[in-house]
């Protein structure tokens, strides 16, 4: 692979992580997070779509004039969101259900659109799988992570596993919604530190 | 009774921002300035009572009885999506006053999950069209008074001085969930 393939593969994982530094795709982040798996499912999820549709949108980029250019990206990515449906009510259905509505709103995600508007709809096939593929696991990383910080202080366990006693009192409020917020703004603030901002 | 009960359902219990997490984009996008987030509240609650209102008989006169729910999210989408571009067309030619006001906030509409959500939601609940609109009502201006009331705090949260750690995301992150935890006071009403 040369230079470039690389840079767009792991651009999305840390240097422009769509969560923690691009702030894209608030809704399903906070919604879904309140363990570690239902994180890396709805990842692995909204994955699966960008790929299929960074792919189709990059091969007909041609073909779609560029005035009906977001209603086209949009019947495409809904196009996915429906046989994802289908397949997690088919295969995972324990899943499909914890994640709920979340699942039809990967269509309105702002992650998706925005990577077939501002990288699909520009470059190759393969760049545009590169990118998905890097901006996907760059969203399931801090999914999990939110998941399982939250996981870990509202439940006492983690992906499952309990590590407190059986009726420990555990800090609820990051189960709830408000833990949410809490959760997010406490890793933000570690993630700038790292990266050394201001 | 049931009507009333769904309405204070949907505007403090189950707040959809605080509770819900739909509609986080224009939450934390366009609550900068009291005038501009009034402007996306009231944007927000029409389109989204027209366009449950139209979904809601495109499902019960379409998909439903030619079995094609399956084709629910590509038509919602399409629907709210030309919905709001009608809308914004029509009031740009019928009153120049009123798109001035909301005619910025249409376009950013589209892509507002709380929408889609709601219209979706109205369906699963098995709501009939007037419980629907009430929901769907009730639901937006839960969306209206969240926002401004965060417009509000922000507005006075940029004359203070902030750590240096938390400016920006995280104090906006922050005051979210404060004022999330005190929508959660409500939870004891909602039976």
């Amino acid at each position: 692979m040369n230079r470039e393939s690389i840079n767009n593969l792991t651009r999305g994982i840390i240097r422009e992580n769509p969560i923690f530094v691009m702030l894209l795709g608030m809704c399903p982040t906070l919604g879904v997070t309140t363990s570690a798996i239902n994180g890396v499912g709805m990842g692995l999820a909204t994955m699966f779509v960008l790929m299929m549709s960074n792919m189709a949108i990059s091969a007909v980029k041609k073909l779609i004039p560029d005035i009906v250019r977001i209603p086209s990206f949009i019947v495409i990515i809904a196009s996915f969101v429906t046989v994802l449906e289908m397949l997690m009510q088919a295969y995972v259905p324990s899943l499909y259900s914890a994640l709920g509505i979340y699942i039809p709103l990967i269509v309105v995600n702002c992650i998706i659109l925005g990577r077939a508007e501002a990288f699909a709809s520009k470059n190759s096939i393969f760049q545009s799988l590169l990118d998905a593929i890097g901006m996907g696991i760059g969203f399931t990383l801090a999914l999990t992570i939110l998941g399982a910080v939250r996981e870990m202080l509202g439940n006492g366990s983690l992906f499952g596993w309990s590590f407190v006693a059986e009726n420990a009192d555990t800090m609820l409020l990051f189960i709830m919604p408000p833990g949410a917020f809490l959760a997010l703004a406490s890793i933000i603030i570690t993630v700038n530190k790292l990266r050394g901002v201001r | 009774m049931a009507y009333i009960m769904i309405f204070i359902t949907a505007i403090f219990v189950n707040n959809i921002i605080l509770s819900q997490f739909l509609g986080i984009c224009p939450f934390l996008g366009v609550s900068k300035k009291l005038s501009t987030a009034i402007g996306m509240g009231l944007a927000v609650m029409f389109v989204m009572t027209l366009a449950t209102i139209v979904t809601f008989l495109i499902y019960y006169t379409f998909l439903q009885p030619y079995n094609l729910k399956f084709m629910t999210t590509v038509t919602f989408i399409l629907v709210i999506a030309s919905l709001v571009q009608m809308v914004e067309i029509i009031i740009k030619k019928s009153s120049p006053v009123l798109y001035q006001s909301l005619g910025i906030f249409l376009p950013l509409i589209t892509t507002n999950c709380a929408v889609l959500g709601i219209a979706i939601l109205t369906i699963q609940k098995n709501y009939t069209l007037l419980a629907g609109v009430c929901y769907t009502l009730a639901s937006a201006m839960g969306f209206t008074l969240a926002i401004v009331i965060f417009a509000g705090i922000r507005e006075r949260l940029e004359r203070t001085d902030i750590p240096k750690a938390l400016r920006g995301t995280p104090i906006v992150l922050i005051t979210a969930a404060l004022l999330s935890m005190a929508f959660m006071g409500f939870a004891g009403i909602s039976y």
